[in-house]
C-alpha cells in the first residue's frame, strides 16, 4: 500500500477518528464507501472483515480493483438483505444528509450492526448561519460547496438535530466527536463543529 | 505460448440422473506453474460453445484461446502468478466424453443414448481433474454465462475446495425466456431430417438445423445497439434491394456465416445435451431457497453483470448477490456499462481485468495471511 494512499486516508479527519474507534478484527460495513479507501485501509491495518456499498459504478470498480468487497447498489436496499446484527460497526460517512429516508437508513444500520458510526457535516456551524443571514441565499461554503440546484444533499441537519433524534429513538450515544478543520472541538459543538461523528448503539 | 490439449481418463462418474458413466475422458489445458504450496490454482469454466483451449496458441490448429484476452502472462488471470486450468465440459464435443463419444457397451457413438447431464455433473468431473492435478483448494473458479453457473455450483458442491468464485453474466437458474431460446435451438436441430434421432455419426450431420440454432444463439448474445452499430440496415455487396430472398442485409449474411462456421466445430447432439444441462440448472433446487443453497459456502464472490445483457440480465446477478448478503457472505458486485449485450463478458476486457486482478490479488493475499497465522 502506497504511503500517498495512507496519507490520503489519514488526512481526512473523520476517517482518522473512525479508524481509531474500530477495534482490530471487527466486522465492518461501510455505506456509501466511495472508492473503498477507508475499508481497504481498515482491511490492511486492522485486519477487519469489511464490506462496502456504493452507488456509482466507477467508484465500485476502483474499490473492487483495490481488493475491497464492495457492491454496487443503494444503501436502503442493501441494508434490507442483511441478517440482524451481522456487523460490529456500520459506517455512514458524509452520506446521511444525502439519503432519501435518513431515519430508515439509521434504523437499518442499527438492525444489521451492533453499533453505527455516523459522520455528517453540521448545518448549524456558524459559517453556515452567517452565510444564510447575510446573503439571504441558500448557504454555500467549504462544508456545503454546492449550488442549491446541483447539491447531492437533500436533508440539512445540525448536531442538535441529531442528538434530539437519538433521544427520541432511544439510541444511546456512546461517543460523539466534533471537528473543525484538523482540530477537535469541545465547546459549543452545534455552533463550532464543521463535522460531527457519532457512535450510537441499538438497545 | 503454444499449448496442447491433454486428456485424462477417469474410471467412472456417477451422474445426477442416476446413471454411472464409465470410463470418462476429460480434455484440459493448463497455463502457468503450480506453486509449492499449491495455492495459486485457478479453474476457468467455458461457456456453452467453448472448449478446453482458453488461452495461448493451440498446437493443433494455431487458434488463440476463447479467453486469450483475459488469461495469459500479465493479463487478468496472470499466468506468471497463477496456475490456470480449463477443461472441456462433460457432454461436450471437444475431447471430453459426450454424445459423440463411443459407448463402450455398443462400440458405437452414444447419440441420444448418452445420459442427460447437469451443470453439477460437469463440476464433479472438473473436481476429479483438480484432484488428479493434486490441488486440494482452488484459489478461484471463474467463468461467464454457463461458465458462471459452474462457478456457483463449485461454491455450493465443494465449499472447502474453492477460496473464491467469479460468476460473470450468469444466473442461479434459467428463466422461462432462456429455456425458450434453447428450445428453439433444439427443435431446429431435431427437425432437420439429417438428425435421424441423433444417429447421424455415420452419415451427414444435421448441418442446417445446427446452423439455424446457432443463428438464434448469436442474436441473443448481441444487443439492439450492438447490432445497429455493427450492421444497421446496410446491404451486402449491392446498392439496392433485390426483391429476393438471398442474404441481402449484412446482418443476414453475418448470421448465416456464423451458423455455417459453427457446424464444422460443434456436434449437434452436444448442443442438445448442453442446453438441457443449462435449462435444468437451478441452484436453489433441493435447498428450499437460494440463500439456503449458499448456507455452506465459504468462498468470496465477485459477481459481474453488464448493462446491455438481456440474455442474462442484471436482475439475475442481483438475485445471487442478494441471497449471498442474506447469509452475510463476502460478496463484491459490479454492473459494468457495455453496449455489447451478453457478448460483453468476452469483449469488455479492460474493466473486467481491473476487477478480476484486484479481487484475485486480495484473495491470494488473504490466503497467505491465513496460512501464516
Amino acid at each position: 500500500m502506497s504511503r500517498q494512499f495512507v496519507q490520503n486516508v489519514l488526512s481526512r479527519l473523520d476517517y482518522k477518528i473512525i479508524t481509531s474507534i474500530i477495534p482490530e478484527g471487527s466486522r465492518v460495513l461501510d455505506l456509501g464507501c466511495g472508492d473503498g479507501e477507508l475499508i481497504a485501509w481498515l482491511m490492511e491495518h486492522k485486519n477487519v472483515d469489511a464490506r462496502g456499498v456504493e452507488l456509482m459504478p466507477e467508484l465500485v470498480q476502483t474499490a473492487i480493483a483495490r481488493g475491497a468487497s464492495v457492491y454496487q447498489g443503494d444503501i436502503e436496499t442493501s441494508l434490507r438483505d442483511y441478517p440482524d446484527q451481522a456487523f460490529d460497526y456500520v459506517i455512514l460517512s458524509q452520506t446521511l444528509q444525502q439519503s432519501r429516508h435518513p431515519l430508515r437508513v439509521l434504523r437499518g444500520m442499527l438492525r444489521v450492526g451492533k453499533r453505527a458510526i455516523v459522520a455528517f457535516p453540521n448545518f448549524g456551524h456558524y459559517s453556515v448561519r452567517l452565510a444564510h443571514l447575510f446573503s439571504g441565499r441558500a448557504p454555500r461554503n467549504r462544508l456545503f460547496p454546492y449550488e442549491w440546484y446541483d447539491s447531492p444533499n437533500i436533508h440539512f441537519l445540525t448536531v442538535d438535530d441529531f442528538e434530539m433524534l437519538c433521544a427520541k429513538e432511544n439510541w444511546p450515544v456512546e461517543r460523539s466527536i466534533f471537528l473543525a478543520g484538523q482540530r477537535e472541538i469541545h465547546q459549543f459543538p452545534n455552533l463550532m463543529s464543521e463535522v460531527a461523528v457519532f457512535v450510537i448503539t441499538s438497545r | 505460448m503454444v499449448v496442447e490439449t491433454q486428456l485424462v481418463t477417469f474410471p467412472s462418474l456417477a451422474l445426477d440422473c442416476g446413471v454411472t458413466l464409465a470410463p470418462v475422458d476429460c480434455a484440459y489445458e493448463t497455463y502457468g506453474t503450480l506453486n509449492e504450496a499449491r495455492s495459486n490454482a485457478i479453474l476457468v469454466c467455458h461457456a456453452f460453445s467453448g472448449d478446453a483451449h482458453a488461452a495461448g496458441i493451440s498446437k493443433e490448429d494455431g487458434r488463440p484461446g476463447w479467453w486469450s484476452d483475459m488469461v495469459g502472462p500479465g493479463l487478468a488471470f496472470d499466468t506468471d502468478k497463477y496456475f490456470v486450468v480449463c477443461a472441456n465440459v462433460l457432454g461436450g464435443c471437444r475431447g471430453t466424453t459426450g454424445p459423440g463419444s463411443t459407448n463402450p457397451a455398443t462400440k458405437a457413438p452414444f447419440g441420444m443414448g448418452f445420459p442427460v447431464v447437469t451443470i453439477g455433473d460437469m463440476v464433479r468431473l472438473q473436481k476429479l481433474l483438480i484432484d488428479h492435478l493434486g490441488i486440494a483448494r482452488l484459489l478461484c473458479v471463474s467463468g461467464g454465462s454457463m461458465g458462471g453457473m459452474q462457478t456457483l455450483a463449485w461454491a455450493v458442491l465443494f465449499p472447502e475446495a474453492v477460496a473464491s468464485v467469479i460468476p460473470i453474466a450468469s444466473t442461479s437458474r434459467h428463466s422461462a425466456q432462456q429455456i425458450a431460446f434453447n428450445e428453439v435451438g433444439r427443435q431446429s436441430i431435431m427437425s432437420d431430417p439429417d438428425w435421424r434421432e441423433g444417429n447421424y455419426y455415420s452419415g451427414p450431420p444435421p448441418k442446417r438445423g445446427l446452423a439455424v440454432a446457432r443463428m438464434v444463439g448469436h442474436i441473443t448474445y448481441m444487443s439492439d445497439d450492438s447490432m445497429k452499430e455493427k450492421f444497421g440496415r446496410r446491404l451486402r455487396q449491392r446498392a439496392e434491394l433485390g426483391y429476393d430472398f438471398s442474404a441481402e442485409f449484412e446482418v443476414e449474411s453475418y448470421l448465416r456465416y456464423r451458423g455455417s462456421q459453427f457446424v464444422d466445430r460443434f456436434d449437434a447432439n452436444s448442443y442438445l445435451y448442453i442446453t438441457k444441462a443449462m435449462d435444468y440448472f437451478d441452484l436453489a433446487s433441493g435447498h428450499g431457497s437460494l440463500g439456503a443453497a449458499f448456507e455452506k459456502t465459504r468462498a468470496r464472490f465477485l459477481v459481474i453483470s453488464f448493462t446491455s445483457d438481456w440474455l442474462y440480465p442484471t436482475y439475475q446477478s442481483l438475485e445471487i448477490v442478494s441471497a449471498l448478503r442474506g447469509r452475510n457472505r463476502d460478496v463484491a458486485y459490479c454492473e459494468l456499462p457495455s453496449t455489447y449485450g451478453h457478448d460483453a463478458f468476452l469483449l469488455e476486457v479492460e474493466e473486467q481485468t481491473e476487477l478480476v486482478r484486484g479481487f484475485l490479488a486480495s484473495t491470494f493475499r488473504n490466503i497467505g495471511r491465513a496460512a501464516s497465522l
